[in-house]
């Protein structure tokens, strides 16, 4: 036998022991109810959990029922209050559960592999080790958020609803900073991997995690729905599909939840002639057949420069060859079982469809169980759907380009934005191609690398959020302070008839730098308090809205321009807003019938001071990674943004405006129903003020039913509604089009005395992360 | 394999199946290929970092893959206080580098290492002592370890280390041509040395650790694979750092594109710093992975070391018994 294998030179098996993981099924019997309030409930309604690798079944699960989410949320809510009180007790809960995942690292290794099918080299060296760094540096933020985060709190109670293909690692990421930040959780795992959640939640109380601070609710997507539209959640946060994402908006529209989303991917994976083409091709290892590709970063397009194309092919395919597919629990395993047999009969039906030519690794697969070659299609072009949808499975599929401009043209044509990755050897191209592609991570030389102090997310159908670094506790935490009740200003009534004897003034639209008419040929009178007829605004319509956001887009230009020069756009905008200063005064006062116009332009001017200052100054960070390079979090326009002006004359638009151009974005207002004219009035003085065209657009109309084609239009990355009418549920809704960002009032006010420059300024950009290692 | 395109006669011992391999016949230098190379040194160290991680071998495969790491590693002696006794008791080790009971409870029939490496003045007294065995005696040469003796006289030392009996003959190239990137002289360096050799098949050692960069490493393994070398090493074992994983990723790699690019399969020696056998068998995952089974075999891999063997035979009785093993168990080499 050994002289066999010193001649054959074969791997043989080398399985992990599970027999511990299933001893932890067996001590409770193989069957497990809901965690909630600190205890199980008792088995109903169960579904077996299988292992993917062999189908055979692992244990039981419960089907959640409408009871046992109400229960969880009650005792999620219940637990809330004293749990948010003490930072340093937090701490140090966080601090025990990161020691938990490392004393009993193998066992949740085993029992992530046993469940979900993964290599176990993945679970044991990649997944686990990151979930106890996670609750590291979330015990970090708990100890820091009184003296870093005081003007922040916590949402309330958070339903987390993640998916399956890294069980452990997306309750890390969404339980860690939720409980850092003082809230409270209801957690859905998927339904295929239920277990490692429920024994994190077991061994969780020996943790020192209070009763009801963590409660896990097991079952199918209805579950997550009875989550979804439970009135007493505060926040949902989602990992998963597009398709269940988009779901998840609208249900959640209007509810004043609020919502992170990080979905689908169709990430690009792009290699420029210079690269170290073996390293790029080991890179694709980790980045396609890395958890069998089930996963939402996966570098699941290749882009190659078209002269090395044929080479890293031909090469490409000798390394796929290579690759061992087989039991997961095998040390010496690199790809293991794709979840469910559902998932292999899908992307099956997908690799049928291809028009390309179909590549499957050479390698051997189990007779048994739910496996799939890693596969490669090559001969592709963009309007195929292959390199359009996201596949979530071990298929590759790749085109060419020839220019670095097309590289970003082609990386970019897709509706995902979740990750790219660059291999070049050039420093230049390298840096000047990581802020051109449309993602919220990109990796140069590298692909998957993830860090908690790394925020990971993405932008457009992708979802928004973060999660990891400072900025992912934007989405556990809301600003100190007390919401009031918004109480809407109703448009002036016509008067009798007192027209102004001057030259009649018309107010137009102001699109792309220039005064334009209503499409509709409609426009309303404004009217005084006193019933003094003070002009006639257009009624926009959705085509005004599509001219709008055309304008928006031919003023792509600014989103990359420095700093510097839009603080000094700014202050010339200030500059001139000054010098007519009492013209102004004397038309806000016109509409509101009061004295306050002097002041309110003097603020005015002030708030545009206060975005030129902030201009050149909202720095991104360097994450501190553990890797030998930087992490770099740069601040990105988030780009074409549409707002819903408040009822506040002319103080509101300035800082809507003037916040969105600070940081490189292009907007289109709507103005005040109520007051309209000192922001018509305005665009005169953008005209004077070097404010390209399109920078800056100007409506006016009717709010609810601008609200429709505004946050539907598939062209706009995001909507800020402060609008006194009752579109917050209609924006909410109508972004599910293509998942754009929505920042609504909710009916609630908001104090335009001061800047908020840490809410706007996070609402005007994207964090980009962009890792670069380094060594020679 | 033809062994008709072959420029030189192969020697035939059992233990050597350059019976079966071609030698390398060199190509013309290809300066553009050469500037090409890449080597993204973070990228390496991922790879090799996680290497260990993704393969595993145990139980009875582990036991055949640490005997198979035996019998490629060069058993070396390369020091000031060398005598004939010394290098006898190394020649005798070579030849019986594991006790019989271990063997027999294996069910392994009689291995011998893949060489004893000695310096010139010991090539003599190593011939003889290994005579009968099939155990090649490789020397190193060309002014070991610096390589700045003059030219001449580096030649001359080929020529008088074949001619005393040696079949291998492991070189040092001139780090300063790497480091100036002077390609053409390491080329003509190597193919001066490669003419030298005759017969006797020739390893260049790159010294990668005085290289300065990955890349470096790359080049410098094309540019001698290029001027005919048969093997490619990393180090003397005399540089601050000597064989580590990402440097043999990156001459492997070099060796898995010169086979591509020619036909030709240059063998690998990592040199220096391995003396677990855990690791030796990472290595040997490292070149089943990148390169392929062919090469796990002595005419295109070799280990150089010293301290490997002990500690091989004392894993390979820990296999045997389940009890680990002492080092004073297994004879001294």
């Amino acid at each position: 036998m050994i002289e066999d294998i010193f001649e054959t030179m074969e791997y043989g098996p080398a399985p992990e022991d599970a027999s511990q993981a299933r001893a932890w099924i067996k001590s409770h019997d193989g069957k497990f109810g809901q965690f909630i309030g600190g205890a199980w409930t008792k088995p109903n309604k169960v579904f077996a959990t299988k292992n993917p690798a062999t189908g055979r079944a692992l244990a039981k699960v419960s089907q959640a029922t409408k009871r046992d989410v109400n229960a969880a949320v009650a005792a999620a809510r219940g637990a809330q209050t004293k749990w948010a009180q003490d930072a340093k007790r937090r701490a140090k809960v966080l601090y025990a559960l990161a020691r938990m995942i490392q004393k009993q690292s193998r066992l949740f290794a085993t029992l992530e592999t046993l469940d979900n099918g993964k290599p176990i080299r993945e679970s044991r060296d990649i997944d686990i080790p990151l979930v106890a760094r996670h609750f590291y540096y979330h015990a970090g933020m708990a100890q820091l958020m009184d003296d870093e985060l005081d003007d922040r709190e916590p949402l309330g109670v958070a339903g987390q609803i993640i998916p399956w293909n890294f069980p452990l690692l997306m309750l890390a990421w969404k339980i860690a900073p939720a409980l850092a930040m003082g809230n409270t959780v209801v957690l859905k795992p998927a339904e295929y991997t239920s277990l490692t959640a429920l024994l994190f939640a077991d061994l969780s109380r020996q943790a020192g995690v209070p009763p009801g601070v963590l409660n896990i609710v097991t079952g199918d997507g209805s579950v997550g729905q009875m989550l979804t539209e439970h009135s007493d959640i505060d926040k949902i946060a989602f990992t998963g599909s597009t398709e269940v994402g988009r779901l998840i908006r609208r249900s959640t529209a209007g509810s004043g939840k609020a919502l992170t989303l990080e979905l689908g991917g169709k990430s690009p994976y792009i290699v420029f002639d210079d690269a170290d083409i073996d390293s790029a091709i080991e890179g694709l290892v980790d980045a396609i057949w890395f958890n069998q590709g089930q996963v939402c970063c996966a570098g699941s397009r290749l882009l190659l420069h078209e002269g090395i194309a044929a080479d890293f092919t031909r090469r490409l395919k000798a390394r796929m060859d290579k690759l061992r597919v087989g039991d997961p629990l095998d040390k010496c395993i690199d790809v293991g079982a794709m979840v469910d047999p559902s998932q292999v009969k899908l992307i099956n039906g997908l690799v049928a469809s291809s028009g390309g030519e179909v590549y499957h690794a050479a390698c051997e697969l189990p007779s048994k169980g739910c496996f799939y070659p890693p596969t490669l299609i090559t001969g592709l072009s963009s309007s195929d759907a292959l390199m359009q949808e996201e596949i979530f499975g071990p298929v590759l599929v790749s085109t060419t380009f020839r220019t670095p401009g097309e590289a970003v043209e082609l990386a970019n044509n897709t509706r995902y934005g979740l990750a790219a990755t660059v291999w070049t050897e050039n420093v230049n191209l390298a840096l000047d191609m990581a802020p051109k592609l449309a993602a919220g991570v990109v990796w140069v030389n590298a692909t998957n690398l993830f860090d908690a102090a790394a925020g990971f997310g993405g932008v457009r159908e992708t979802g928004f959020g973060r999660e990891g670094g400072w900025e992912g506790l934007r989405a556990y935490t809301k600003p100190r302070r007390l919401a009031k009740a918004l109480e809407p200003v109703v448009p002036n009534d016509p008067g009798k008839g007192t027209v102004s004897e001057n030259v009649d003034r018309t107010a137009k639209f102001y699109v792309g730098g220039k005064q334009s008419r209503p499409d509709s040929g409609y426009s309303q009178a404004v009217w005084s308090p006193r019933g003094k007829l003070l002009g006639h605004v257009g009624i926009a319509n959705r085509k005004d809205v599509r001219n709008a956001v055309e304008a928006m887009n031919s003023a792509k230009g600014w989103g990359k321009t420095t700093g510097h020069l839009r603080a000094q756009i700014l202050y010339y905008l200030a500059e001139n807003l000054s010098a007519r200063a009492n013209e102004f005064a004397t038309r806000i006062d016109s509409m509101t019938g009061r004295r306050g116009g002097a002041a309110e332009v003097e603020a005015s001017i002030d708030r545009l001071f206060t975005w030129a200052a902030w201009a050149d100054k909202y720095d991104g960070r360097v994450k501190g990674v553990p890797i030998r390079g930087v992490a770099l979090a740069m601040h990105e326009p988030v780009g074409k943004i549409a707002a819903f002006a408040p009822d506040s004359a002319f103080l509101g638009p300035v800082t809507l405006a003037g916040a969105a151009m600070a940081m490189g974005n292009r907007i289109t207002l709507v103005a005040s129903e109520a007051y309209p004219l000192a922001l018509t009035d305005f665009y005169q003085v953008l005209e004077t003020s070097d404010v390209p065209g399109g920078v800056v657009n100007i409506l006016t109309g009717r709010h609810t039913e601008l609200a429709k084609p505004v946050a539907g239009h598939m062209d706009v990355d995001a909507v800020w509604s402060f609008s006194s009418a009752d579109v917050s549920k209609t924006i909410e809704l109508e972004a599910a089009s293509n998942l754009k960002r929505t920042w609504v009032n909710n009916g609630l006010a908001h104090d335009w005395s001061k800047a908020d420059a840490p809410g706007f300024l996070a609402a005007a950009t994207e964090v980009k992360t962009i890792w670069v290692p380094y060594g020679e | 394999m033809p062994t008709t395109r072959s420029k030189t006669p192969s020697l035939k011992t059992a233990q050597l199946p350059q019976v079966q391999e071609p030698r390398n016949t060199g190509m013309a230098l290809d300066l553009d290929l050469i500037a090409g190379l890449q080597a993204n040194t973070s990228a390496i160290e991922r790879r090799a970092a996680t290497l260990p991680g993704r393969r595993s071998v145990k139980k009875d495969y582990q036991a055949a893959w640490m005997l198979r790491a035996l019998t490629m590693i060069d058993l070396t002696t390369l020091s000031g206080d060398d005598t004939a006794g010394r290098v006898r008791r190394l020649c005798a080790k070579a030849a019986n580098p594991v006790r019989a009971d271990l063997l027999a409870a294996m069910k392994m029939p009689s291995v011998t290492v893949g060489a004893v490496c000695v310096y010139h003045d010991m090539i003599e007294t190593a011939v003889n002592a290994l005579d009968g065995t099939g155990i090649p005696v490789a020397a190193v040469s060309t002014g070991f370890p610096a390589g700045l003796s003059p030219f001449k006289l580096r030649l001359a030392e080929i020529r008088e280390s074949v001619s005393a009996g040696a079949r291998e003959i492991d070189i040092v190239i001139s780090r300063r041509h790497a480091l100036t990137g002077n390609w053409t002289a390491l080329y003509d360096e190597m193919c001066a040395f490669r003419e030298a050799c005759g017969d006797a098949h020739v390893k260049a050692i790159l010294a990668t650790g005085e290289l300065g960069t990955l890349r470096n490493v790359a080049r410098a393994s094309w540019v001698c694979m290029m001027a005919g070398a048969d093997f490619i090493k990393t180090s003397t074992g005399k540089e601050p750092v000597n064989a580590t994983l990402p440097v043999s990723l990156v001459m492997t790699r070099a060796i898995r594109g010169y086979h591509e690019l020619t036909g030709h399969r240059v063998g690998y020696k990592p040199a220096g710093g391995i003396s677990k056998a855990k690791d030796a068998v990472t290595y040997l995952t490292l070149i089943k992975d990148e390169l392929g089974d062919r090469w796990l075999r002595p005419d295109l891999f070799r280990f150089g070391a010293s301290s490997l063997l002990g500690d091989i035979e004392r894993q390979l009785e820990h296999h045997v018994t389940g009890h680990y093993s002492a080092g004073y168990r297994h004879a001294i080499g």
